[in-house]
């Protein structure tokens, strides 16, 4: 197993090249997708688990040894890893896909991953830490991270807001967002966490830092380099916009609209 | 479990001649202070739908489990329950319940699709199951149909923040069908006179060296209705100012309304309404009968979560919010005038 010496840290971040999150997106007129001709930008979940690994090294300096950001996707997906080394990760490797290939579905992705951490280990650089956004806001499957700690046996904290770590016991603590409140889980090393929004607050890249980021060394892979097939296995029918929601029109005062609520049937509730 | 038994002693001739499985769900039912959760209850009539037989199973510490059970077995829909009882399973995590659902799926396993609620914590849990048997899953269906002929099930889904919806098909090649249910889409399964399913108790799979333990849970305490489950919501947005004049304000209205508390994400990044109670892509998906949405302006990752409401109602100072373009009832006005005005009005 591991060295028991004082080993240095192995940070992995996977992330994804996704529609921004502000554009209202277009189905095509095919409906076999979307119109994906518009403004993509990192996975705002990928920015959080990015900004997480820069601040675990911010807070542990030099226990951290480094920081390595991946992402499966078309050449242009090369942009999202160079943001992602602005931010602050050291390396990268871009498991390149055809422009014309499907999007890989999660578990594809997940042992893409899987891969890549044998890879790591045969290096000598075994990793200790995957962070991943909780869910990527295209297909927001939200199971990626999951798949990856089935396939490693590791363990899991989904939807953290906060995470401590212990650099010797090789634990850390990880406060997880559930339905009605929090929970905090005690995990070991190799760990897999998935981010919340609320986990931190994303730093912009400066100049500076983007332009250090273009000398950064991206390694390029493809699927068969990895051993992984990335055929999808659900078979997508079609895509279609949602029913279409009309707005009902304004009222100008409080007693028009409680009168429109009492059309609905909704009163007060005696107590 | 006769099934199972019979299917693995007609083994090689199963093998033989292929003939698509009847359908045969198994349901991660959850429960919380002794009641299934009601989101469960939604997940089990989608369940329904596939036209098989329902598998139940619940799990859960050992002082828990029988009163579950007790329930589950009435419900509607169900044709056996399965129940599991462990310390280790008091609080559900995936470390120590993916080996309990490995062995239940393995080899000869009769379920043909594994559903749960898109809960927080199923979420967590099918997709590791899913991956260690090397199958896809799929999350927050809206509506499902089976075809028992060629043994392959479509879903419906939403993506791209409920902006698009996918029509996805599981085929044949996929052996068992994970996926996740959204709540609002489907009706909760109910109790019925008379019904007793099958009750088998499973040994729990007893996992010494789990990589995670449970530390702590703090739930956020509420008297009002379960978010998620509310049939009114009162929600509001950045424009409540503070913590104090968010209670200030929107609790009257929503005990006057019997309503549970809403939030935008705004207002709980800024710290005036607690996480849980946040609606939208990232926070719950809910679809009351009546949804106020009080200075919310209506990003596109907040109308996810709410545009199935029945009634939208709106109040906000810019008329060119794009709320009111969902709303059913829009108000533009100030919502410090209009909320108190409108709780007094209700009231009398």
């Amino acid at each position: 197993m591991r060295p028991s010496s004082a080993r240095l840290l192995h940070i992995l971040v996977p992330v994804k090249r996704a529609v921004d999150y502000a554009v209202k997106i277009r189905v095509n007129p095919q409906q076999t997708g979307i119109d994906l001709n518009v403004k993509h930008s990192m996975n705002p979940f990928d920015e959080i688990a990015v900004e997480e690994a820069v601040r675990i090294r911010d807070r542990l300096k030099d226990k951290v040894k480094s920081i390595k950001v991946v992402t499966i996707g078309p050449t242009k997906s090369q942009e999202t890893l160079r943001t992602a080394l602005a931010m602050g990760a050291d390396s990268a490797i871009h498991v390149e896909i055809p422009d014309s290939a499907p999007a890989p579905e999660p578990l594809g992705v997940a042992k893409a991953i899987q891969a890549v951490l044998a890879r790591q280990k045969e290096k000598g650089e075994a990793v200790d830490i995957v962070i991943l956004g909780k869910q990527a806001i295209d297909d927001d499957a939200g199971q990626t991270g999951q798949m990856l700690a089935g396939l490693m046996g590791w363990a899991q904290a989904t939807f953290a807001s906060k995470v401590d770590i212990d650099v010797e016991a090789k634990t850390a603590n990880v406060t997880r967002e559930i339905d009605g409140g929090l929970e905090e889980l005690k995990c070991k090393f190799p760990l897999i966490v998935t981010t919340d929004l609320r986990l931190n607050e994303p730093r912009y890249a400066s100049l500076p830092n983007i332009m250090k980021a273009k000398k950064k060394p991206i390694e390029k892979l493809s699927a068969s380099d990895l051993g992984v097939d990335l055929t999808p296995r659900l078979e997508t029918l079609k895509v279609e916009e949602p029913p279409k929601r009309v707005g009902g029109g304004k009222v100008e005062s409080v007693d028009e609209l409680i009168a429109k609520l009492a059309e609905a049937g909704i009163t007060g509730v005696k107590a | 479990m006769l099934r199972a038994r019979a299917i693995l002693s007609r083994r090689a001739f199963a093998r033989g001649y292929a003939t698509s499985p009847p359908p045969h769900a198994l349901i991660y039912l959850e429960h919380r202070a002794g009641a299934i959760e009601s989101a469960s209850l939604s997940a089990l009539t989608a369940a329904g739908q596939l036209g098989g037989q329902v598998t139940a199973l619940v799990v859960g510490g050992p002082d828990e489990v029988t009163a579950i059970v007790d329930q589950a077995k009435k419900l509607k829909g169900v044709t056996s329950v399965l129940h599991s009882s462990s310390a280790q399973y008091a609080t559900p995590m995936a470390e120590t319940l993916s080996p309990l659902l490995e062995k239940l799926l393995s080899e000869n396993s009769p379920f043909t699709h594994v559903v749960s609620a898109h809960s927080s914590a199923a979420k967590s849990i099918l997709p590791r199951v899913a991956a260690i048997l090397d199958v896809p899953a799929l999350s927050d269906i809206t509506s499902l149909v089976h075809d028992a002929s060629s043994n392959s099930t479509t879903f419906t889904r939403p993506i791209y923040a409920g902006n698009a919806i996918a029509t996805v098909k599981a085929s044949s090649s996929i052996p068992i069908k994970f996926f996740t249910v959204r709540s609002t889409a489907f009706a909760a399964a109910e109790s019925e006179e008379g019904a007793n399913a099958e009750v088998t108790a499973l040994d729990a799979v007893d996992v010494s060296d789990s990589p995670s333990e449970h530390v702590k849970t703090s739930l956020t305490q509420s008297d009002r209705p379960e978010l998620g489950a509310a049939s009114r919501i009162v929600s509001g947005g950045r424009a409540l100012k503070n913590a104090e004049t968010f209670e200030a304000t929107l609790y009257p209205l929503a005990d006057v309304l019997g309503a549970a508390v809403g939030a935008s994400r705004a207002a709980v990044d800024a710290g005036y309404a607690d996480n849980s109670l946040q609606v939208g892509q990232t926070g719950k998906v809910v679809a009351p009968e009546l949804y106020m949405a009080l200075g919310i302006s209506g990003a596109i990752q907040h109308l996810a979560g709410m545009k199935d409401s029945k009634l939208i109602v709106a109040v906000n100072k810019d008329p060119d919010a794009p709320i009111f373009q969902v709303a059913d009832v829009g108000l533009v006005a100030d919502l410090f005038q209009v909320v108190p005005e409108l709780t007094e009005k209700l009231k009398a």
